[in-house]
């Protein structure tokens, strides 16, 4: 009881300080100044008149709206007071792993640039930056050689890392006990079992109303939809962080759905974010790096032949050049078990005072990063929100998708979920498919790196976001990924090869996500 | 039934083929008797041309109205059009009203448009009153992009209508007649770039009309960024969206060809901009392909024997007001993409499930009803038939709302043309 106060505290003191910086705190500070003029403010009942006043005005819903956002990413109960690096990442073996990954990925970078005889940054020239300016909008007319580029690596290459990690702590040694594991995943890690995900995505069961179900079929289900509309745009007018993730667990009405998701986020695109974003703009229109070959190439492999995101080719190139130079996604290195990769400044190689972080925001794009953004473009079209909704979608929950940690929305986590859930209830397919050198997580994987984003159309992709925001885990891509193999299980039943098993998943933008998530949560399992 | 049905095509392409062949029909050549014949437009002039004075018997179909040029010819549609409006004029319509600067409420839908040279004096006048515009010249008889250049200043036309008159000998031919309408200089862009819509639209009789909207149309992209500059005025892949233009761009992408479906457009627009004005722009663009239809039905020969599947392209500003800018009487049946033949192989089955139900042998009695489940993608657009057999204006309107959106979602949505269709 007293640990839990303490936390509590500790807590409160965390995100007043993280407050206190805050745009949010200034204007506050601006406006409760401001309001002393007001003359239903009273010397005598100060503080109550201002605490009413901010309340009326709006101020507090904002307020409350910030300090929800800090306490979703505020790491789990009693680690807010334990050690920096427990709070990346608790468990030494996986801050290892992952320190081994990443320097995997620096030195295929930097061998890059040797090879190709590449700074990694370099000054633009001012012709090239007036060159640059006048085509911001239309970067995909421009056809450089990239052919030498190659993306530094590809989710099958992340998966092969994820593959041969093993629990130091946990030597089952060569004995076939019962705790083997059948999957590819050899680490053990705490995930939900059957009744933990009914539970925990209970909105999901069959008999709650679901946009993405029941607004596709017959005339009284159009109630539900009517309704639901009804109370989503109650939501918005309430400007309710809080009750907005509570909403769209059921789905966002496509309309309501651009809106809602910023009131999750807690994203407001005023005159300050516009003039960040335009910063941004200018740095990446100054500065030529290497990493924005990899974003290009990688846009050009993907998006750019997407039948439903070439069109937002240029978009994904603004936001994606932006996102790089953007030195505040630093922070979310706090709570992520990666660490910024370090470059040195020529001739200072190893000298800490001369390190920079490389890129600027510290990700290093790998092939498929694109496909982050491509879908939020169906619902901004203003680049600079756009921006600000990837953002903050990248620094809650896409950073876990290619990073190694033991949270329970790691990919790590996701892996092992979908191969346990595979193993639980169609275990004659799981084994099928592994006897057959076809494992499961071979081809689910890219799917989940990806959050699904390229697989499905894009409307049901939304409707699978929904419920990532809605629930604030990443968990539902493991669900639905096994969700997708027991649909298709007939079928996976008569293949004979990893080939034959690709082709039977190899287009699943026929599939409607939502009952398909249903009917494995809350149906298929006796 | 009495033997199989006997077909001849004068169009090699796969998607027509592979749908006779999948119906067990006999391919016979046109000098035999046959039963169903997709001709290309060519051939149906040809083949009802004065000279022969061809009939089609009862059991013979094609998938032309003789005179479907009264639809397909930009100047001809132009004319059918004005024409319509007129005549709702004079009766006292209230779909003929006018808004205070005498622009027609509900049947503004196609650009300012002039015949050349027969026009111009009339198109100088309209010119002189914005001389900031820009317009559009095509050739009447020509698709695909042909011909078409862009002009912003009066000295351009009068070199053009100099040298045409110089030749004096090809200015006497209608096929050099040329259309010259308002350019749309704001419209809609996606990602930054513009597009226009490719609609299939099948009418199986004109008197009464009876259309279908085939619900799996698409944008097409110009693969150039779009900027209104009259710099770029010579750059056709900037302006032009047609396929056979853009294909030659460097830029033209072969996955996707630069086409996106209408589910992504409506699901964009439903997401940036709300789902009343994605219902309103839709049900516009359904309004505007039957008022199109209505013009032409008065002139337009209405044999029995006839069906066409016309592609409408139609371009929407920046106010999401949808124009109509052409009707094709033979939409390319050329895949671009692996998307792109299935949606054309389907289309023609779809086409063909309605014109030729149970694809037997028409035998003249064919009551242009299709049961529902032979519909396939194609939705009832307008059934001019069960509009008059409903009652009263009421039921007209609800009529209307349903064929013309989708589940009847329209009827909520507070549509700005009357809801009256008649």
């Amino acid at each position: 009881m007293q640990g839990e106060e303490d936390e509590l505290s500790v807590s409160i003191a965390q995100i007043v300080q993280r407050l206190k910086g805050s745009r949010l705190h200034c204007q506050l500070e601006r406006e409760a100044r401001g309001s002393l003029h007001r003359p239903d403010i009273k010397l005598e009942t100060l503080k109550e008149d201002i605490k009413e006043f901010l309340k009326t005005s709006g101020w507090e819903k904002k307020l409350q709206n910030a300090v929800y956002r800090e306490l979703s990413l505020l790491p789990g109960p009693f680690q807010s007071i334990a050690p920096a690096e427990h709070i990346k990442e608790p468990l030494t073996y996986m801050r290892k792993a992952q320190a081994t990954w990443e320097k995997r990925v620096l030195k295929s970078l930097n061998s890059m640039c040797t090879e190709l005889n590449i700074p990694l940054a370099r000054k633009r020239p001012v012709d090239e930056q007036r060159e640059l300016l006048s085509k911001w909008n239309e970067m995909g007319t421009d056809e450089p050689d990239l052919s030498l580029f190659r993306p530094v690596y590809a989710p099958k290459d992340f998966l092969e890392v994820l593959i041969n990690l093993r629990n130091p702590n946990y030597d089952n040694g060569e004995s076939l006990s019962f705790q083997t594991r059948l999957g590819l995943i050899q680490v053990p890690l705490k995930i939900k079992d059957v009744p933990e995900l009914r539970e925990f995505f209970q909105e999901l069961n069959l008999t709650t109303g679901q946009l993405g179900v029941d607004d596709s079929t017959q005339v009284p289900t159009e109630m539900f939809e009517n309704e639901h509309m009804r109370i989503g745009k109650k939501v918005l007018a309430e400007d309710d962080s809080a009750a907005a993730q509570q909403f769209v667990r059921q789905g966002c009405p496509t309309s309501l759905r651009a809106d809602l998701w910023a009131l999750i986020l807690n994203i407001s695109n005023q005159a300050e974010d516009i003039l960040y974003y335009e910063q941004f703009k200018s740095n990446v229109i100054q500065h030529d790096l290497l990493s924005d070959k990899l974003i290009y190439k990688d846009v050009k492999l993907t998006a750019s032949n997407d039948d439903y995101y070439f069109v937002f080719e240029d978009y994904l190139y603004q936001v994606l050049l932006c996102f790089s130079r953007d030195t505040s996604v630093l922070a979310h290195f706090a709570y992520n078990s990666a660490s910024p990769p370090k470059s040195y400044i020529r001739g200072k190689l190893g000298l800490e005072e001369f390190a920079v972080v490389y890129p600027p925001n510290g990700v290093i794009p790998f092939h498929g990063f694109s496909m982050y953004v491509a879908p939020l473009c169906f619902l901004y079209n203003e680049p600079s929100k756009l921006y600000e909704v990837f953002r903050e979608m990248y620094v809650r929950y896409f950073f876990r998708l290619h990073s190694i940690s033991s949270h329970i929305s790691g990919i790590l986590s996701l892996c092992l979920l979908f191969e346990t859930l595979l193993q639980t209830h169609l275990p004659q397919l799981f084994y099928h498919l592994r006897e057959i050198g076809a494992q499961p997580l071979r081809i689910s994987f890219k799917w989940m790196v990806r959050a699904f984003s390229g697989y499905l159309a894009t409307d049901q992709l939304l409707l699978l976001w929904d419920r990532i925001l809605g629930y604030d885990s990443l968990e539902i891509l493991a669900v639905l990924a096994a969700a997708v193999f027991a649909f298709r299980a007939v079928n996976l039943m008569e293949v004979t090869s990893l080939a034959a098993a690709e082709a039977v998943l190899a287009d699943i933008s026929t599939l409607k996500v939502i009952p398909l998530l249903q009917i494995f949560l809350f149906a298929a399992i006796s | 039934m009495a033997g199989k049905l006997k077909w001849v095509t004068d169009i090699e392409k796969s998607v027509l083929i592979n749908n006779f062949e999948k119906r067990g029909w006999t391919q016979v050549t046109d000098n035999d008797d046959w039963n169903f014949y997709w001709m290309s437009v060519q051939t149906i002039r040809s083949c009802f041309s004065v000279e022969t004075g061809f009939r089609l018997s009862d059991d013979q179909i094609v998938n032309h109205f003789p005179n479907h040029y009264e639809l397909t010819r930009k100047d001809l549609m132009v004319k059918n059009i004005k024409r319509y409006r007129k005549e709702l004029e004079k009766e006292g319509s209230p779909l003929a009203e006018k808004d205070e600067n005498g622009k027609y409420l509900y049947l503004d839908f196609v650009p300012v448009t002039f015949m050349l040279p027969a026009d111009y004096n009339l198109f100088v006048e309209e010119f002189r009153k914005n001389p900031s515009s820009t317009w559009i010249m095509k050739p009447c008889g020509k698709a695909q992009g042909k011909g078409i250049f862009l002009i912003n200043k009066l000295s351009q036309i009068k070199k053009w209508s100099r040298d045409s008159k110089t030749s004096s000998f090809v200015s006497q031919s209608s096929k050099e007649a040329y259309v010259i309408s308002l350019y749309i200089d704001n419209p809609l862009l996606i990602g930054g770039k513009k597009f226009d819509l490719r609609l299939y639209v099948l009418v199986t009789t004109y008197r009464p009309l009876k259309c279908y909207m085939y619900k799996l149309g698409f944008c097409r992209f110009c693969t150039v960024k779009y900027t209104p500059s009259t710099s770029e005025l010579d750059n056709m892949f900037v302006h032009l969206t047609n396929v056979a233009i853009q294909k030659h761009g460097d830029d033209y992408n072969h996955v996707h060809g630069g086409k996106w479906t209408v589910s992504n457009l409506r699901l964009y627009l439903e997401s940036t901009r709300g789902r009343e004005v994605t219902d309103k722009l839709f049900d516009e663009i359904h309004w505007i392909v039957v008022q199109s239809l209505k013009a032409v039905a008065p002139v337009m020969n209405n044999d029995k024997h006839c069906f066409e599947c016309y592609g409408y392209d139609i371009i929407i500003d920046d106010k999401l007001k949808p124009w109509l800018i052409e009707v094709n009487a033979s939409p390319s049946l050329t895949s671009s993409t692996a998307n792109d033949r299935i949606l054309k192989y389907n289309l023609i089955n779809d086409t063909l499930n309605i014109a030729v139900p149970n694809g037997e042998i028409p035998d003249g009695k064919w009551n242009k009803v299709p049961p529902k489940e032979a519909l396939g993608s194609y939705e009832i657009l307008f059934d001019e038939e069960a509009a008059q057999s409903d009652g009263s204006d009421r039921d007209m309107r609800n009529r209307g709302g349903q064929t013309a959106g989708p589940k009847g979602r329209t009827r909520e949505s507070g549509r700005s043309a009357p809801t009256t269709w008649k």
